[in-house]
């Protein structure tokens, strides 16, 4: 039991110890110089990092408002209603869920190129909806099928507005499921390195690309402590959905993707 | 209500599910089936725009005689199959391990799914610090005598079976199934095993012949999405991997992005055989479930 949760700590373990490093040379086991200098390097806003957070949020924010905007519509017509073709819109649905990214992204950026969004973040935005439209479509078809249509009924019958019924009764109920998607999407573009790297085409650096040069160039310290920020947003939201969301198999597929 | 009324009332019903379901039906058909549509087109050397207007077979006749595609092939085949394996057996034994506490405390369960939200570009990174030659695991072999230099320790990371590779999915993956596992385990209760046990069915029948077919429906579709996501997968063997033979997914992208524009169609039609893989599984997975729950 205890090793088990130490096996599952085990990789993260060294990423710790390398961010707070300044000389750890073979054969040290702990390092023989510390330091904060990586700490201090990612979190101060004067370099390449700020310019790939920006980055990364400027597509990700994008990324989740479209896919909000997108997902919760069809999750509804998916969660509420059973109609010819059901199975197919379904499947369409699995597909890019089950198909890897690499094998679409390669045709995508020739389509990109022909439209002129290669190599932009708006390209690289729009190739994000792929993995989470679907993804958020589905864990939002199963927040509504939790929901009861009767009481959007009840609350026009007693003469409440459209807008109104949606604000005050349709919102609350399905409005954490909802948030926990939005997070979620936001988690899996923020952590897309794949795609962004095909589309961007090294003008969009997002801090998942930035976090492979660090790494492939052996400069631990950064690259350790980088890796630390970047588990961070999504414990975080494990935390909150596990309030909200708990044992819903879609939100953790959505964990399985980043 | 007439019959005429309610009949409009259906059909407007109708148009009502598929005004919804048009932007992410629109998104899914551009995008991924336009995708795959033009990578088809250009595997197959279709390409209007410069004049290609014959589709011949050429690319994956190259591809497909290739050692390089072919090694390749074997190897993904290789470290899914295997992670897959691992991930899946570790991942019935933590969850029956962990199944009276679970049930207990759910600070258990957020710390067996807290690996969940490491993205694997990060564990891959961690991975590679822990067991390379020069990393942590090689430097406490030292430090305890068993080795003097870094080439003393045995080569995990960039070795000829993929032995990092094959960590970091199973070290990120089994939590996956685990909890998938679990749910299972807790809503159905250890009622039908305590029967089978004062029945006197032994410990392995219990487990053989009682559990293993109430986990196996949630089992069997987490190990096929385990399989079709590491056959597909890039940010792990590109980190972790050695140059030659590599994965299919990294294999494709180093054609694509090759000075040589004529590899193209090639890094085209492995990206196909990629797609046409985990089609391959889910749509055989889909069969046999459909087969079973129609009994």
């Amino acid at each position: 039991m205890g090793l088990l949760l130490i096996a599952l700590a085990l990789p993260i373990l060294p990423l710790a110890v390398w961010s707070v490093s300044f000389r750890w040379f073979y054969p040290d086991v702990v390092p023989s110089v510390w330091s904060l200098e990586a700490w201090v390097a990612v979190l101060s806003p004067a370099n390449n990092l700020a310019a790939a957070t920006a980055d990364t949020v400027a597509v990700a924010s994008l990324v989740t408002v479209l896919a909000t905007l997108i997902g919760v519509p069809a999750g509804r017509a998916l969660g509420l209603n059973e109609f010819p073709g059901k199975r197919v819109v379904e499947l369409l649905i699995l597909a890019p869920i089950v198909v890897p990214g690499v094998a679409v992204a390669l045709g995508i950026h020739g389509l990109f190129i022909r439209y002129g969004i290669a190599n932009s973040r708006l390209g690289v935005a729009v190739v994000h909806l792929v993995p989470t439209v679907p993804y958020l479509t589905l864990l939002v078809s199963g927040v509504f099928a939790n929901f009861d249509t009767d009481y959007e009924l009840q609350a026009r019958s007693l003469g409440a507005s459209a807008l109104a019924t949606q604000r005050f009764v349709t919102l609350p109920a399905v409005g954490p499921g909802v948030a926990v998607g939005a997070l979620f999407t936001f988690l899996i573009s923020s952590s897309q390195y794949v795609l962004t790297l095909l589309i961007g085409g090294g003008e969009v650096v997002t801090l998942p690309l930035l976090l492979f040069s660090f790494a492939r160039s052996g400069e631990n310290a950064i690259a350790g402590a980088l890796s630390l920020v970047y588990i961070a947003p999504g414990v975080v939201a494990l935390w909150l959905s596990s309030r909200h969301l708990s044992g819903n198999s879609a939100a953790l597929g959505g964990l399985q993707k980043l | 209500m007439t019959v005429r009324n309610k009949l409009s009332e259906n059909a407007l019903q109708r148009l009502r599910i598929w005004l919804l379901l048009t932007p992410a039906m629109t998104v899914i058909v551009m995008l991924f089936v336009g995708g795959l549509i033009a990578g088809l087109a250009r595997s197959l050397n279709y390409f209007p725009l410069i004049g290609l207007t014959e589709p011949n077979l050429d690319a994956y006749r190259a591809v497909l005689g290739d050692e390089t595609f072919l090694r390749s092939l074997a190897v993904t085949s290789y470290i899914s199959f295997t992670a897959t394996a691992i991930s899946s057996v570790l991942a019935v034994a933590a969850a029956l391990l962990l199944r009276p506490l679970v049930l207990r405390q759910r600070l258990f369960y957020f710390m067996f799914s807290l690996n969940l939200t490491v993205p694997h570009a990060v564990g891959a990174i961690g991975i590679s610090y822990l067991l390379s030659q020069g990393g942590l695991a090689s430097r406490l072999a030292r430090s305890a005598g068993l080795t003097d230099r870094p080439a003393d320790f045995p080569a995990l990371v960039a070795d000829p079976w993929a032995i990092g590779i094959i960590v970091e999915y199973v070290w990120k993956e089994t939590p996956f199934i685990g909890i998938v596992v679990l749910a299972i385990l807790a809503s159905v209760g250890e009622d039908y095993e305590s029967a089978a046990r004062s029945l006197g069915a032994g410990r392995w029948q219990t487990f053989r012949y009682v559990t293993m077919p109430l986990v196996l429906p949630g089992l069997v579709p987490a190990s096929v999405i385990v399989f079709a996501f590491t056959f597909g997968a890039f940010e792990v063997p590109f980190l972790l991997g050695r140059t030659a033979p590599t994965t299919l997914p990294v294999l494709a992208y180093r054609s694509y992005t090759d000075v040589d524009l004529a590899a193209r169609p090639e890094a085209m039609a492995i990206s196909m055989v990629i797609a046409g893989t985990s089609a391959l599984i889910i749509s055989a997975y889909l069969a046999l479930t459909r087969h079973y729950s129609r009994g």
